[in-house]
Formats: C-alpha cells, sequence, structure tokens
C-alpha cells in the first residue's frame, strides 16, 4: 500500500450554493445559453444578484449533446447578423473568459451536390458576402485540396458538385465552454444551482413575481426562459403558448484516430457532418428523428443513413468503430429561427426555439437575451426573432437556406 | 427503428411512414373572419406535448393511408391507432391529454382499438 498522499483536489470552478429567497432575476436553464445570459446580465448590465436554476446538472442537456459547430454563413440579414455576432464573441471569449476551451478556425465547408444546391450555395455566398461574412465557393478540385478524404469522384450517389466554405468557423469544446463560463459567472457572483427543478410560477397579475421549485419557493422580479426542448412545457406552466415542436436530434463518435481530418465537412443533401475532435474522435450529427420526442434518443435507422452517406463521402471512415450514439431534444420553430424577446407575460422573457443551431449561437444569444432581460426591450440584434413574427407574418425563413437539414 | 401497427397493414417498420404532426387540428370553420391571433395558432402553434400524445402518420410505403396514433413521447410506447376522422379512444387508465401531458405511464390497451 501506498503512503503517498493524495493530492489536494483542485480548485471547484464554481459553487454550490443554495437558493436564496429572493433574486433580482432568476435564469432557469443551466446549459450553454443560461450560463451566457448570466454571464453577460452581470458583466454588461451590472446585475449580481441572479440565479441560475439547472433541473438536473450544469450543462448536461443539449450543450453536451451537440457536435460543437461553430458558424455564420446564414442566408438572410438578420440571421446573419446575429450569428456573425456570435462568432465574433467566439473570437474573443477565451481571452475574457481566461480559458481555452480550444475554440479552433479550422473552417466549415457545407456540400453542394445536385444543381440546385450549387446555386442556394453560390447565392449564400454572395449574401453573406454582402453581410460581411467570410465566404467562398470551392469547385470539386479546391474542396479535395481542403480536405483530401473527401470523395469527390462522379460515379457516387451524391457526387461532390462544390462546397461553400467559411474559413472562419469551426469547432469548440462544448464542456469547456460551459464552464468557462461558469467560473466567471460564479466569480460575477451569480448563483448557480444545480438539481433544482422550476414546479410552477407565481403571479401578480400578468406579472411573474417567482418560481417554485423543487428547492423552494424563490421570489424573483424578472424570469428568463433558456430551456430548449422543454420551453413550451414551461411557458404553458406560465400561461402562455410557444410555437415550438420537440425533436430527437442524434449524433456519435467514432473511436480515437490519427488526425485525418482538417476541417468540418457538412452535407445538407445527405444529413450527415463530421469533424474530428481534438483528441481524435470523429463526430457525426445526423438530421433530427420526425416525431416530437422527449426521449433524448431517436430511432437507429437514423444514424444507419448518417453513417452510409458518411463512409460513401469518407471512404478512409469505413473501417471506423461507431463507439456511442445519443440524442438531445431540440426545440424547433416552423421557421428554423430562434425565439428571443418578451412574453405575454410581463417580467417573463423567453430564449427558445435554436433547433438544431443553439451550440453556436451561444454567445449572442446570451449577450442578446441579457441585454432583454435587463432593459425589459430587444437587443437590435434579436428585435427581429420576436415571438410576435408568427402572428405578423415575418418569419426568418432559415428552412433549408441556413446551409443545413432540419 | 419503432415498430408501427398500421391499421391497414398490420406491424411495419417505422422507416415506411411519414410523420403528420398532432392530430385533430381542424381547418378553420370561417377563414376569412380570423384574427392574425388565429391564423397563427392554426398555422404555426401545436401541442407538443411531453407524455401520451395523439399524431397522424401516413403509411407512405404500404396503404398510403393516414391514420392516427397515440403514442408517448417520453417512453415512444404506442397505445392505440385509430382512423381518421375517429375520436381518441376512451383509455382504461387515464384520457389522453391534448395539452401539457406528463403522463409518462404506459397505458392499457384500450377496448376494441387495433393494435
Amino acid at each position: 500500500m501506498s503512503t503517498q498522499q493524495l493530492k489536494e483536489h483542485p480548485e471547484f470552478l464554481w459553487h454550490n450554493p443554495d437558493p436564496k429567497k429572493s433574486y433580482d432575476a432568476v435564469i432557469i436553464g443551466g446549459g450553454g445559453h443560461g450560463l451566457a445570459t448570466a454571464y453577460y446580465l452581470a458583466k454588461n448590465h451590472g446585475m449580481t444578484n441572479i440565479a441560475i436554476l439547472e433541473k438536473g446538472w450544469l450543462a448536461g442537456g443539449n450543450m453536451a449533446r451537440n457536435t460543437t459547430i461553430i458558424r455564420s454563413n446564414y442566408l438572410w440579414d438578420e440571421s446573419a447578423a446575429i450569428y456573425e455576432q456570435s462568432l465574433k464573441l467566439w473570437e474573443i471569449l477565451p481571452e475574457e473568459l481566461e480559458y481555452d476551451f480550444l475554440f479552433s478556425q479550422r473552417g466549415v465547408m457545407n456540400l453542394a451536390h445536385t444543381l440546385g444546391d450549387v446555386r442556394e450555395s453560390i447565392r449564400r455566398v454572395g449574401a453573406n458576402q454582402l453581410n460581411g461574412v467570410d465566404a467562398e465557393w470551392l469547385d470539386p478540385k479546391q474542396v479535395k485540396e481542403l480536405c483530401p478524404i473527401l470523395n469527390i469522384s462522379d460515379n457516387i450517389r451524391y457526387p461532390v458538385m462544390g462546397a461553400t466554405y467559411q474559413p472562419r468557423a469551426g469547432i469548440a469544446k462544448h464542456d469547456h465552454v460551459a464552464w468557462a463560463f461558469a467560473r466567471k459567472c460564479d466569480e460575477l457572483g451569480v448563483d448557480i444551482i444545480q438539481n433544482c427543478e422550476v414546479t410552477g410560477f407565481i403571479k401578480d397579475g400578468e406579472r411573474v413575481t417567482g418560481v417554485e421549485t423543487s428547492r423552494g419557493t424563490i421570489s424573483t422580479g424578472k424570469v428568463g426562459l433558456c430551456a430548449a426542448g422543454h420551453s413550451s412545457l414551461l411557458a404553458e406552466m406560465a400561461g402562455f403558448r410557444l410555437p415550438i415542436q420537440s425533436h430527437p436530434l442524434q449524433a456519435l463518435v467514432s473511436e480515437l484516430h490519427e488526425p485525418v481530418h482538417p476541417t468540418v465537412v457538412m452535407s445538407n443533401q445527405v444529413h450527415v457532418y463530421v469533424s474530428q475532435a481534438h483528441k481524435g474522435e470523429l463526430v457525426m450529427g445526423a438530421g433530427v428523428d420526425s416525431y416530437n420526442g422527449y426521449g433524448q434518443r431517436g430511432s437507429f435507422h437514423v444514424i444507419e443513413e448518417q453513417m452510409a452517406a458518411a463512409v460513401e463521402l469518407f471512404p478512409i471512415f469505413a473501417r471506423a468503430h461507431v463507439l456511442r450514439t445519443w440524442g438531445g431534444i431540440v426545440d424547433t420553430t416552423m421557421d428554423a429561427s430562434p425565439i428571443i424577446g418578451t412574453t405575454p407575460v410581463e417580467n417573463m422573457y423567453v430564449n427558445c426555439g435554436w433547433g438544431t443551431g443553439g451550440f453556436k449561437g451561444t454567445p449572442a444569444a446570451g449577450l442578446t437575451f441579457a441585454h432583454t432581460i435587463a432593459t425589459g426591450a430587444p437587443h437590435a440584434l434579436n428585435k427581429p426573432f420576436s415571438l410576435e413574427r408568427f402572428e405578423t407574418g415575418a418569419l426568418i425563413d432559415e428552412h433549408g437556406a441556413a446551409a443545413v437539414a432540419h | 427503428m419503432l415498430l408501427f401497427p398500421c391499421p391497414n397493414c398490420g406491424p411495419r417498420n417505422e422507416t415506411e411512414f411519414h410523420y403528420g404532426g398532432q392530430a385533430h387540428v381542424a381547418y378553420p370553420e370561417h377563414p376569412a373572419e380570423l384574427t392574425d391571433r388565429e391564423w397563427a395558432e392554426y398555422l404555426f402553434y401545436r401541442q407538443n406535448t411531453k407524455g401520451l400524445f395523439a399524431e397522424r402518420w401516413v403509411h407512405s410505403a404500404g396503404c398510403r393511408k393516414w391514420f392516427n396514433m397515440l403514442r408517448d413521447t417520453v417512453s415512444y410506447d404506442i397505445t392505440a391507432v385509430y382512423r381518421i376522422g375517429q375520436e381518441p379512444p376512451a383509455l382504461r387508465t387515464s384520457q389522453p391529454t391534448t395539452g401539457m401531458g406528463m403522463s409518462t405511464t404506459r397505458q392499457g390497451t384500450p377496448e376494441g382499438v387495433q393494435l
């Protein structure tokens, strides 16, 4: 038996305080968006008497389940503006949060497989350039130069006819991003309260004044909902509706491999997106399962189709093994754009509907949602993403337009 | 892969079907009289039930007919299938919720429903 003493436990990145009786604001949902919102509330708006309520453990939902892709090459002006702001924040956050969460700007490629894809892609590149988003069109030879393991032969079912490329896009370590935000929130005085499920809201007329939780009643001046797949359930609890449908979205990783994949490749047409994590796993995501589901798992045929597409595009992956698959619950809207803004309940605000693209939006969601909560009115960037757009008809239709399969 | 009990063809793989979302959403009786809010409700707002959910499916690669299904959105258990135009069957243990259903217990097989 060794007589050597165990080393001291390293310092915890955040504390686990008991909930106080009252806060100036509570954020429901301790994922990336909830953490980023609390961070910007404290940093930009001086609101430090606030709490994040998380029903499970910190960043254990979609923040731990996404495929970590970050990009801003969206078609419409409103989307390009908010996602590009997000990308600019990603570029400065490692320094600002004093935490290297391995943000790697290795570029993202969106493949075109049909003539329709080619036209849509070139249009999107043009739109991106006009909006100050870095974007270029690559022909198949240039695609091959950038990513040599891609099969660009023309005798496959979905031949590569070119790709859009955003050099500043990339990936980051999602867990580390959550921890980086959590540590800074904690330093700024934010209470991060885990294992605290919200079970009801206390209202004075149409104004929210508190939340009932599994750890007692908490009174609060403001409430921000950041609960992704469970947003519509919270809204219903508070007495209003959200145009959200929750679906399982699956992803998987292989065992570790030598670095073979230099960038991120996404294919709208064949429903697969692939990158290689820093450790060496191939990380792949698929499209959503068609049915509504809260099960955090989807059907296996989705994985099967995704692997078939991946092996055709990357023949080198044929001998790789699937290590594990999982699902998250994504909150989809009919126009595939998020909802960030006020609600019919006074002092209650909602950030949801990010669907399959929430991770990349984390910093901008936090920045704009914090502004909305602190001032009671939306930031210029999230003004178009209001709940009212479903009544006015001013939809931001990123279905298919956003370079991703929905 | 889920196994769906098509009312016409019997048990078939999920991949033969396409999803139609929430069941029992009627086209507005007087479309010209709807407010913007009511149009938004009809077009964009659907129940997002956690628990037993009444939904539509079409057996695209089989009989090509639409039908309704009661399925739990947490366990994915299928409790009943019934034809378009029929009301959801009365279940022994509890009624299906059309709102925020939190029921996650497996329901008994309803009488007279082909499974």
